[in-house]
């Protein structure tokens, strides 16, 4: 297995205080990594920064060898990253389809065409309702993203992603804000996918059991810092995991919560 | 992709809505023949408004972008048909558009770059002051712009052989209500392309949600800039279009409160539909008109009619209008 993604003694820093703190991140060709941490340990905060959303302070980010650190958001989805959010983030006025479709149009580099009509080109309706229907989302075409159900809207989240074509896809959260017992279909879907596509994949879970069940390796973030790295089994028996996040029980969290 | 699925057809089916443009279309094709001069004329008039309203709301309704500074535009795209014909005495039509375009391009290129990187009411007040600055410049140069006289413009040439020599009037009703209405037909097929093309649904994906847009890979700035310039542009050319019917132009269309009709006439008419803010045009220039010939308290007046209906129809006219037709059509 070769490094996909490499992060360098990265640094982000929210006034005085260090969200990420020299992390060295890496994720390896094809496989399904799950990224836990208690709230506020930083794990989003560390996507922010691989996927663009926001710049690092000091450190470098290596994807496939190449210094992504200072490149814009868009370089870094053509170079092969793509994100979901932890609050979703949909085009709530347009249809499931729309949304889906809206990606593919820019994977191709054709939402620069203002004289041609979008809906005649087939292809790309094609595709976006294959993609709708990896998701499970087919029913759902024509309805207006702001009219889903939550998990409705988070698998939507996944598949916007999905659709640009990504070698490393991080999902925040994919769960979070639905039932405990449409988890798992939800993980099952997502997890489905990914894995008969070869794509990477960084996912952000805070459901041990759904790490535990669906992952390739876990990495363990606290306070800014990677507190462990290795497959399930190492980590369920890792001394500091047991007490510093497993051990003792979350914190309550809102449906919606952190950044 | 291995599952296999039918396509699905977007719902909205554009050929099936041009049958409801037709019986329009007949309409404005005979009402020269039928109607009193003044109608023909008004509705020339709202035409022209309705070819600025659909460019202004490409931001509003599309992108998300509340330009209270339109005004600009369209006062660019009249003093440079008036300048034109005092500087270089240019009396074609096609070529006084073509100066408007150019002007409007350069004017909403500049602006655009200091404008698209804000939002909400940080942009409004941004296009707001600018226009204002293009409003002062009309009276401080006044030896160019003829200040609060204005600029005269005789009826010009179109299509290099009509004139409007001998009656005006008739010139406006006839040769020019046609001209009007082809620019129009234009303008609205044009834009329709352009809202529902692939850059038009980038838009829309921008409007809704930013970051988003920007993490499928959109570059928001860019194609904000892009969409202020077109949107300027149709404003530009309907200020061109309004010259010969005004037969002067003076500083009022450089003024905020012209932007605000503007912005009035698409939130009237529905600014979520693409047919709204035409609509809304053509209405609020009927509502003008005649507020101003029942009353001297014509704006109060106006202002009420416009809050009462704002307010009995928040989706504006047409949007009204579908919900209307959607509920006749039974529950779905
Ligand atoms: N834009 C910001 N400005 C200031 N502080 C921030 C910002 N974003 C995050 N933080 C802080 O950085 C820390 C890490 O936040 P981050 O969102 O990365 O945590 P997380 O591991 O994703 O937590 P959660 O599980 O709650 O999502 C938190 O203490 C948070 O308050
Ligand atoms: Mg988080």
């Amino acid at each position: 297995m070769s490094v996909l993604l490499e992060t360098k003694a990265v640094v982000k820093q929210f006034g005085e205080f260090r969200a990420v703190d020299r992390v060295d991140f890496r994720v390896q060709e094809g496989e399904v990594l799950a990224l836990i941490g208690s709230n506020g340990a930083g794990k989003t905060t560390l996507v922010n920064l691989i996927s663009g959303l926001l710049t690092a302070d000091e450190g470098h980010i290596l994807f496939r060898g190449h210094d992504v650190t200072k490149q814009p958001v868009k370089e870094r989805i053509r170079a092969g990253i793509a994100r979901s959010f932890q609050l979703v983030n949909l085009f709530d006025q347009l249809s499931a389809l729309d949304n889906v479709a809206l990606a593919i149009f820019s994977r191709q580099g054709k939402t620069r065409r203002l004289l041609s009509l979008a809906d005649a080109d087939r292809p790309v309706w094609q595709e976006a309702t294959d993609v709708l229907a990896l998701f499970r989302l087919d029913a759902h075409a024509r309805t207006l993203a702001g009219g889903l159900s939550q998990g409705e809207r988070k698998l939507l989240d996944v598949a916007i992603a999905y659709a640009l074509k990504p070698k490393l896809l991080f999902l925040d959260e994919p769960t979070s804000g639905v039932g405990t017992r449409e988890k798992a279909p939800i993980m099952d879907t997502i997890v489905s996918v990914v894995r008969s596509e070869g794509i990477s994949a960084a996912i952000i879970e805070h459901d041990m059991d759904v790490v535990f069940s669906y992952s390739d390796r876990i990495v363990a973030m606290h306070q800014g810092t990677i507190l462990a790295d290795g497959t399930p089994d190492q980590i369920r028996r890792d001394e500091k995991v047991l007490t510093t996040l497993i051990g003792t029980p979350e914190p309550p969290r809102p449906s919606q919560g952190g950044g | 992709m291995s599952t296999v699925t039918t396509v699905v057809i977007p719902a909205r089916s554009p050929i099936r809505r041009l049958w409801y443009a037709a019986p329009v279309l007949a309409v404005l094709l005979v009402l020269p023949w039928v109607a009193e001069q003044y109608q023909t004329i008004l509705l020339a008039y709202g035409l022209v408004m309705a070819i600025a309203a659909i460019g202004f709301n490409l931001l509003l309704g599309y992108t998300g972008l509340l330009s209270f500074g339109h005004s600009a535009y369209f006062g660019v795209g009249a003093y440079a048909v008036a300048l034109m014909v005092k500087y270089l005495g240019v009396v074609s039509m096609e070529l006084h558009l073509l100066g408007a375009i150019a002007a409007s391009v350069l004017v909403t290129a500049i602006f655009g770059i200091a404008c698209v990187r804000y939002t909400r009411i940080f942009f409004s007040i941004l296009t707001m002051a600018l226009s204002q600055v293009l409003w002062s410049l009309a009276f401080k140069f006044f030896w160019v712009t003829g200040g609060t006289d204005g600029l005269r413009v005789p009826t010009p040439t179109l299509l290099g052989v009509v004139t409007g020599k001998g009656d005006k009037t008739a010139f406006l009703v006839h040769q020019y209500y046609y001209y009007v209405l082809g620019v129009f037909l234009v303008c609205v097929a044009i834009m329709w392309v352009i809202v529902n093309s692939p850059f038009g649904r980038a838009l829309q994906a921008i409007r809704d949600n930013e970051t988003r847009a920007q993490f499928v890979g959109i570059p928001i700035w860019r194609y904000r800039w892009v969409a202020f310039m077109l949107s300027g542009v149709f404003t530009g050319v309907a200020g061109a279009l309004w010259v010969p019917l005004n037969g002067l132009t003076t500083p009022d269309i450089l003024h905020w409160t012209f932007s605000g009709k503007i912005v009035f006439m698409a939130v009237l008419g529905g600014f979520r539909t693409f047919v709204g803010p035409i609509v809304g045009a053509v209405v609020y220039n009927y509502l003008e008109s005649y507020a101003v010939g029942y009353t001297v308290y014509w704006q109060l007046f106006l202002g009420v009619i416009l809050v009462v209906l704002v307010l009995s129809l928040p989706t504006g006219i047409v949007g009204t209008a579908e919900r209307l037709m959607a509920r006749r059509r039974g529950p779905r």
